[in-house]
């Protein structure tokens, strides 16, 4: 006989319930291995995301040192009041997104529901920032590859009257750091994205009671996803935006 | 007590009436399946079916190399040919081969559970691999891709208007691929031993699968961001690769090869699982010195993450830079040493019998060596100055991969034939197609070291008439190896239906996959087993298979 | 039909495994007041490293971002995704990760550094 049939002859329906609930798989021999495994599984794939995004990093720490001035006032044209908008709202945003995990840790219903539309709206508020962004940076020319142009970067810029405007060789080179500002943050605004679809799915179904009856996995789990998101943009925002702000 | 036994008598061995195999009919089980075993045959399919169309294009490269002149294919069609011999093989069917296959089937069984851990993904994983070939087929269909398989900048998104960007997503999709699978061997092995599954108890095979798996997990990625990047500069034109807007070429040659470095190591250390297991079951006796075979698995692939620039040694890097990794790439070469030793080590005073599985793990054990070696001579900085960028490489990375890998992949698929399928394969058929195998990639790629050493250029569809003579002996060694491949795909389809009964230990082997029935239950185990044995234990298993039933029905 | 759960400690049952079984880390969770505290020193140090970089520092500038961030990444990590509380097996995954990207970063730059062309 195996662990199922005597659970099943000696244990109580409500003590079954709960060593073998429906949403146990039947490849895990109890509940705990199996959140043990989804949340490792979880971290090792948010392991890769490290090495994904690292990539661009390092791209990025070669060219800084090979044309500082160029990133410099390519830095100097983004909004310091938008990044710095959008990361309180990551940073706010992974805070209700904590709150969320642990209302489905106590099996609150309606509180994790709360706390995960909230999070929706953070998210989306930071694209939508980000959004605006992205077509000032149209207006102004500095998309690269599509309407580059480095006019802006050869006169004064007004902001920053103490910068001398750059020689052109060098003003060619803030179309690199676009690139590679438009890639880390569109790259970023990916994962926004994806972890927006996927919270709103998890919202449906956190309505119809699938998180609050103990399998938290999927929340906890999406959780350390969204987390690490933010984390990304921790360290997007000093590098995109805060290059030199002092001069 | 004596741990030589014959193999057993086959006359009276039946199938067993319920498996994975007929747990379940129709295309949508097999689709839409989660079983683990069922995942690893439908790749089996897959990879085989790419490895004859990579086969197909190594046929053409050396009936191209027959004459010294471009008479065959032009040139550009030339440079298409081998591009796609070389991703295709690397990507749609080296990386994948053992541990998509032999790994997904057994790595659950090994450790003692029902299945991987997230059967789904296991799942999706495949069909990531199938969608990326799907769009490799595209691209060879569509005019072809003429970059090399390494897409080196500013050639590949600069130079050319071949189909550079599918062929770039193909290999992004079919990095995922990998590293789900990755991802799920290593939640799998640790988090789901069976009770008394120590990790010192675990068969090498899986301790070499963790170690690749790590590496899938780590590595892929930065192959993935960076093809992305190759796409957008092709598309966009960002710059990042690009000279004339202050962009770097090599910083591409950095980004690819900080993977494709491991990914060597992606591909053999699986091989090298294959091989503890055969050498041990063939000479009746444990794996010598397990653990330092262990551990040098995991050392291979922390040191593989540290000297990928060897591939870079000519290119412009700094010479302080080649310094730094030529002594890492002796380093790299340590590890992979001691487990030949160990192996060797395995076979003294072992009782060795020549099953077609020891026939493919010998000739592995001699020409990985081979390559090993001639890896060392690459690595120093010296020598590669004049052997980079030649055959002598060519010959190098196909007598580990091929006289390596592929050979661990035909071993290992010999040696589980049984406890796949529950049949046998024509024992004199297989062993006259191992040997065939071997004398054919001898024939074809030892000449290909001198051709190096002499001089020749690889990626060249001409070649100075002096070298004629070596290039015919390499094409004539080509067609017995294709002879040699074509066997097992016959004889082993052959044997689906033909083949005799295999009970479930034909080889009278230890672990957990030898203990139960062949073709396995679909949950694998009727019962959790409790493991109290250590690997390679043969005495155990004299002591245990005197009164067994191990099917079902 | 909602439970309640008032403790802060769970255990959960554990099977009899012999000592081969991975081990369990009990699972904890972690109050409210934590995360708004957590929250609150990453709001303070935003507004620090937003503030910083307009203080003249030279090269330092870069280093106080970098540093500020990291130790907003920590508390991220430790906190907010409960490394603090997880299991050694966990912790050293997030490590291996980081690692491996230092590999990646420092041992590319060693090439960058040390060529002798001069930077344009």
């Amino acid at each position: 006989m195996d662990s199922h049939t005597i659970a099943a002859q000696t244990a109580e329906p409500a003590q079954i319930e709960l060593e073998h609930p429906p949403f146990l798989r039947h490849h895990f021999e109890n509940l705990a291995q199996q959140r043990e495994a989804a949340t490792f599984g979880m971290w090792v794939f948010l392991l890769t995301e490290i090495m994904f995004f690292g990539g661009l990093f390092c791209a990025y720490l070669v060219f800084r040192n090979w044309y500082y001035p160029a990133f410099v006032a390519g830095s100097h044209t983004l909004h310091i009041w938008a990044g710095t908008l959008n990361t309180t709202l990551l940073i706010i945003s992974s805070f209700t997104m904590a709150m969320a995990v642990h209302a489905a840790e106590v099996r609150h219903r309606v509180p994790l529901m709360r706390w995960m539309i909230v999070t929706i709206i953070l998210g989306v508020g930071f694209l939508c920032v980000k959004g605006y962004e992205w077509h000032d940076e149209w207006v102004h020319h500095h998309v690269p590859g599509l309407n580059f142009s480095i006019e802006e970067f050869t006169h004064v810029n007004p902001a920053y009257p103490g910068d001398k405007p750059l020689a052109p060789d060098m003003a060619e080179k803030t179309q690199l750091y676009y690139s590679l500002y438009f890639a880390m943050t569109g790259m970023h605004a990916l994962h926004m994205v994806i972890g927006v679809c996927l919270l709103t799915i998890l919202l449906i179904r956190a309505q119809a009671g699938a998180y609050t009856n103990g399998h938290i996995a999927p929340v906890e789990n999406f959780g350390l996803y969204w987390h690490f998101v933010d984390i990304i943009w921790i360290f997007l925002f000093p590098l995109l935006y805060l290059i030199s702000r002092h001069q | 007590m004596s741990t030589i036994v014959s193999l057993p008598d086959q006359s009276t061995a039946r199938l067993p009436k319920v498996s994975y195999l007929n747990k379940e009919y129709g295309l949508k089980s097999w689709l839409l399946t989660g079983d683990h075993k069922r995942i690893a045959v439908l790749y089996m399919i897959s990879i085989t079916f790419f490895f004859f169309i990579g086969g197909a294009m190594a046929a053409l490269i050396r009936l191209q190399l027959l004459t010294p002149y471009a008479d065959l294919l032009a040139e550009d069609t030339y440079n298409k040919v081998f591009t796609a011999h070389g991703l295709i093989m690397v990507f749609f069917f080296l990386v994948p081969s053992v541990p998509a296959t032999i790994g997904n089937f057994l790595i659950p069984i090994m450790v003692g559970a029902k299945d991987l851990a997230f059967p789904k993904i296991n799942l999706l994983s495949w069909y990531l691999y199938v969608v990326a070939g799907i769009m490799m087929l595209c691209v060879l269909t569509f005019g072809g891709v003429d970059t090399g398989w390494t897409f080196t900048t500013p050639l590949s998104t600069h130079y050319l208007n071949t189909n550079v960007v599918t062929a770039g997503l193909a290999v992004f999709v079919a990095g995922f691929s990998s590293i789900f699978t990755g991802l799920n061997f290593i939640v799998t092995i640790h988090r789901m031993r069976a009770p008394g599954m120590t990790w010192f108890r675990l068969p090498l095979f899986v301790w070499s699968h963790y170690a690749a798996s790590i590496l899938m997990v780590l590595g892929t990625p930065v192959l993935a961001i960076t093809l992305v990047l190759v796409v957008l500069e092709r598309t966009i034109g960002i710059g990042v690769f690009d000279p004339t807007k202050g962009g770097d070429p090599l910083l591409f040659q950095h980004l690819f090869w900080f993977y494709s470095h491991p990914a060597v190591y992606i591909m053999i250390l699986p091989g090298m699982g294959v091989i503890s297991e055969v050498i041990s079951t063939f000479s009746r006796k444990r794996v010598f010195g397990y653990t330092a075979v262990a551990f040098s698995s995991v050392a291979i692939a922390v040191f593989g993450f540290f000297v990928w620039a060897h591939h870079m040694f000519i290119m412009g890097i700094s010479n302080y830079s080649a310094l730094v990794f030529s002594l890492l790439t002796m380093l790299v070469a340590v590890p992979s040493a001691i487990k030949i030793f160990n192996w060797c080590a395995t076979l003294y005073k072992g009782s060795i019998t020549f099953e077609t599985p020891m026939i493919y793990a010998f000739g592995f054990l001699g020409l990985f060596t081979i390559g090993g070696l001639t890896g060392v001579f690459l690595g120093s900085l010296g020598m590669d100055i004049h052997l980079t960028e030649t055959y002598f490489v060519v010959a190098h990375f196909h007598f580990v991969m091929v006289g390596g890998m592929l050979m661990a992949y035909l071993a290992g698929i010999h040696f589980w034939w049984p406890k796949i399928t529950g049949r046998m394969y024509p024992e004199g058929m297989s062993r006259l197609a191992a040997v065939t195998t071997f004398i054919g990639f001898v024939v074809t790629f030892s000449p290909q070291f001198i051709l190096g050493y002499l001089g020749m250029p690889r990626r060249y569809a001409a070649y100075p008439p002096e070298f004629q003579v070596l290039n015919v002996f390499s094409s004539a060694g080509a067609t017995v190896l294709g002879v040699g491949y074509l066997m097992p795909l016959l004889y082993l389809t052959w044997s689906l239906k033909y083949g005799k009964i295999a009970g479930p230990n034909p080889w009278q082997a230890t672990g957990l996959e030898w203990q139960i029935q062949s073709p396995p239950l679909t949950e694998n185990f009727e019962k959790t087993p409790i493991v109290t044995h250590e690997a390679y234990d043969y005495e155990w298993l004299a002591n245990k298979t005197r009164n067994e039933v191990t099917t079902v029905g | 039909m909602e439970q309640h759960q008032q403790e802060h400690h769970h255990h959960l049952p554990h099977p009899e495994m012999g000592p081969s079984e991975p081990t369990h880390t009990p699972f904890r969770i972690v109050s409210p007041k934590t995360y708004l505290i957590i929250a609150c020193c990453l709001l303070f140090l935003t507004a620090s490293t937003t503030a910083i970089s307009y203080v003249e520092l030279g090269v330092f500038n870069a280093v106080v971002a970098i540093a500020i961030a990291c130790l907003k990444a920590s508390l991220v990590v430790l906190f907010f995704m409960h490394i603090k509380y997880s299991s050694k097996l966990t912790k050293l995954t997030v490590c291996s990760g980081i690692f491996t990207f230092l590999v990646l970063i420092t041992m590319t730059m060693t090439d960058y550094i040390s060529r002798a062309w001069g930077r344009w």
